[in-house]
């Protein structure tokens, strides 16, 4: 039972437990923000589409939010049930951020959610406008002090060591915008709008491919593609900012993630593909192209670049986990630049509604965010080991003092749980997404078009030829 | 030390945990009393009396959580390890009575499931919260900045007695809160339920007050000595009060009085721990001074908690009072 220690077992648990939780929010913030902005232009044009949009979204927010509240409450028990250590050491400078990320969001969220959920019409339209603005707003607050949080452990600044061994705060500003925060901020919200406008698009284009007069599907299906077309460049240059910060403050991670176990002093590869043997520590089967990767992080075709032969064997992260991650992630995200422009080409061609392969990939691309977003996190997690608080405190020295039964019953419990309340939240949300929006119009809306019923189909259909 | 920043913690995270203890424990009471609901009516009825409003009330455990990691990080590290079973267990039920709020609406098929789950995980999540309690109050072996017990410490007859007298105790918050919310006949034996569960209550605060002088001499001091007991003998002759409130207010059929009245003794009898326990953080050794950050934490979290502790309470009490009111078959947004 070696290989399993109380250590891997927490950090299995950790590792599990995060990434469940990881999905919910990351579907939230973008959720949130999008009924922010289908409530206010219901408001606006008094158009029933965007109602029915908004209640129908609403219902799959509540079941997610509800997810992402449970899995969340695990989270901020973790760090002192299995990494009791690490709480203790880090907690004067960690713990405050994590407390104002409940005091100033979570209530937030947790307040506004019951009156944005059953309170349009006790509270009336300008109230409840506020609170569904407040949902989305606490989602970004909350979102800014976790990654300030994660940022420190990557990037640590602002703090001294104390002689009980504590991590003292020094500086606060240092602390909370320390180096990597604004970038990993960035990439994470947009990466969360990302994923949720590919759900949003998914939905749209299966509803597409059902009916194309369906305008609820129609008007879904457009904002997420302007989403998908717009945000995907951005995206991937934030991500490019993101990996060249890394580059200069946590380089060993940026070494696994291009698989460079040698150093080239004059102008590195990138290697594509190719399979990592760590007992050899070189990448088999690398398809590369040569001093592109010097050109890429340092914008010279002839720069060295170290490789981790030039770092001690005992700090270096898993070398496959990180370059495997990685690429998943890269190659999402030219996946979904892909989709993105495959709509505005047959938007501009005036086919945005009348594209079956464009629907059928949107339907594919439809999960992809929460591939991608999980792929990133690893990469970013998985490469700062083995350390808790970056180079200055290892994982083996963060462990709670737990017996290895312990936690592995607990893992188990929480993969069995887990497996079984959201599989069946997922499943619920699938279903909720099967249904067409339609259902969700008004009844003095939904009657006169139902009442047209068949007859009205091809006119529809023959709007799909003006519509731009 | 009149103004010292780990006292005024102290304090904060208590009133957290007490905020988070009331308001909870009357939404977790009504998962108790979820199986008594007779009809789907019934159910859907005390579910949605506080749907909108459940969220918030859990956020205080992530709020006492989350503060204790803060401002007291020895204290979260100790305890959290020493707990590990009662709090995982405590977690996980959370995550089944959490979703069903949202998922028993969502089926026909598994609606009895997901009622099953409210009504599991809301139990469960109480008599994990009364053991831990009790333990606490038992002590956490301590040595250097590390527990240093095994991971069945926890499981006593004391431990398991405070768990179900905090089912029992969160179940008439729950029903006290029905009283308030629905009318009818559901009311009526929500009534019903309050008078018995009031002296089972009492029942279980009298065996648990009788019991804790003996997990520690410390605490029999701390009661039994002049003339500091004269203050501290006012919490039983108040609880009497709110007891006599509570079944005034039963007995004349009032809406509001039996909840406040029961609420009353919840805090009553949390300042009476709280005067066991001072001024340790975690007994027997680990005092509230030793726990605490250093005062650059203390201070910069303790800004921000000001200012924005009251303006939560005044949105917590907006929401509060948007729901006001009874709830009604057919209420919500489903």
């Amino acid at each position: 039972m070696e290989h399993l220690s109380a250590e891997t077992l927490a950090r299995a648990q950790f590792a599990f437990t995060v990434s469940f939780h990881i999905v919910f929010p990351a579907f939230s913030i973008g959720l949130a923000s999008f009924l922010a902005v289908l409530n206010g232009l219901w408001l606006r044009s008094r158009d029933a589409t965007y109602l029915a949009l908004f209640d129908y979204w609403k219902k799959i927010f509540a079941v997610t939010f509800g997810m992402g509240v449970v899995s969340g409450i695990v989270m901020s028990y973790q760090f002192g049930t299995n990494w009791s250590v690490f709480s203790d050491l880090a907690g004067p400078v960690i713990g405050p951020l994590m407390a104002y990320e409940v005091l100033s969001a979570f209530f937030l969220e947790a307040g506004f959610l019951g009156i944005m959920l059953f309170g349009r019409e006790k509270v009336g339209d300008r109230l409840h406008m506020f609170a569904t603005a407040m949902v989305a707003f606490g989602t970004l607050i909350s979102a800014t002090w976790i990654l300030s949080v994660n940022s420190w452990m990557q990037t640590p600044a602002g703090f001294a060591i104390n002689d009980a061994g504590q991590f003292v705060p020094v500086d606060w500003l240092a602390i909370v915008f320390n180096p990597s925060f604004p970038y990993r901020l960035l990439h994470m919200v947009l990466a969360a709008y990302l994923t949720t406008a590919f759900v949003v698009g998914g939905v749209g284009a299966l509803h597409l491919l059902r009916d194309r007069g369906d305008r609820t599907a129609r008007r879904m299906f457009s904002m997420a593609m302007w989403m998908a077309a717009l945000v995907t460049p951005v995206q991937i240059f934030a991500g490019d900012l993101h990996g060249l910060n890394t580059l200069e403050h946590q380089p060993v991670k940026v070494m696994a993630m291009e698989g460079h176990y040698d150093s080239y002093p004059d102008g590195a590869p990138l290697i594509l593909f190719g399979w990592p043997n760590a007992a050899e520590k070189r990448i088999d089967y690398a398809i590369e192209v040569p001093k592109l990767s010097s050109l890429i992080l340092k914008h010279d075709w002839n720069a060295p670049l170290d490789g981790l032969d030039s770092v001690p064997d005992a700090d270096e992260p898993p070398v496959a986990i990180v370059f495997w991650s990685f690429r998943i992630m890269v190659g999402l995200g030219f996946a979904m630049l892909g989709v993105g422009m495959f709509s505005l080409f047959q938007r501009l061609r005036g086919r945005l509604y009348d594209a079956p392969w464009l629907h059928r990939a949107a339907l594919l691309m439809g999960p992809s965010g929460f591939i991608a977003v999980l792929a990133g996190w690893v990469t970013t997690e998985v490469g700062r080991q083995p350390f808790t608080v970056y180079g200055l405190l290892r994982t083996s020295d963060s462990l709670a003092p737990v017996a290895a039964p312990a936690v592995a019953t607990s893992l188990l419990m929480f993969i069995i749980v887990y497996f079984f309340v959201f599989g069946a939240g997922v499943f619920y949300i699938l279903r909720l997404m099967n249904r067409s929006a339609l259902t969700a119009m008004p009844d003095d809306d939904d009657g006169p078009l139902r009442a047209a019923g068949p007859v009205s189909r091809p006119h529809k259909d023959g709007e799909a030829h003006h519509a731009v | 030390m009149p103004f010292d920043l780990a006292f005024v913690w102290a304090g904060l995270i208590a009133f957290a945990v007490l905020t988070y203890v009331v308001l909870d424990g009357f939404d977790l009471g009504i998962g108790i009393l979820f199986p008594t609901g007779r009809s789907r009516d019934d159910r859907d009825v005390m579910m949605n009396a506080v749907a909108p409003v459940w969220d918030g009330n859990e956020t205080w455990l992530v709020l006492g959580g989350g503060g204790l990691f803060a401002v007291f990080p020895l204290a979260y590290a100790v305890v959290m390890p020493a707990l590990y079973m009662p709090i995982t267990l405590m977690l996980l039920a959370l995550v089944f009575r959490g979703v069903a709020f949202e998922f028993r609406w969502r089926t026909e098929r598994w609606k009895g499931v997901w009622d099953a789950a409210f009504f599991g995980g809301s139990t469960l999540a109480a008599l994990c919260q009364g053991i831990a309690l009790g333990a606490l109050v038992q002590g956490i072996e301590v040595q250097g900045r590390a527990y240093a017990g095994g991971w069945w410490d926890w499981l006593t007859p004391f431990s398991v007695l405070t768990g179900v007298a905090l089912v029992a105790g969160y179940a008439l918050l729950g029903a006290t809160w029905l009283v308030l919310k629905t009318e009818g006949p559901l009311q009526s034996r929500m009534r019903g339920y309050a008078f018995r569960l009031g002296i089972v209550t009492l029942a279980f605060i009298g065996a648990v007050s009788l019991l804790t002088p003996f997990q520690d001499p410390v605490y029999f001091q701390r009661w039994f000595n002049l003339p500091g007991s004269l203050y501290t003998f006012a919490v039983p002759v108040l609880l009497m009060g709110t007891t006599w409130l509570l079944y005034s207010g039963l007995r004349r059929q009032y809406d509001l009085q039996p909840f406040l009245a029961a609420l009353g003794m919840f805090v009553l009898s949390f300042i009476g721990i709280g005067i066991s326990f001072y001024p340790m953080m975690v007994p027997p050794g680990l005092t509230i001074a030793e726990a605490a950050a250093p005062d650059e934490s203390l201070g910069f979290a303790l800004v921000g908690t000001l200012i924005l502790i009251p303006i939560i309470l005044a949105y917590t009490a907006y929401a509060y009072w948007v729901f006001r009111g009874k709830v009604r078959v057919g209420d919500g947004y489903h």
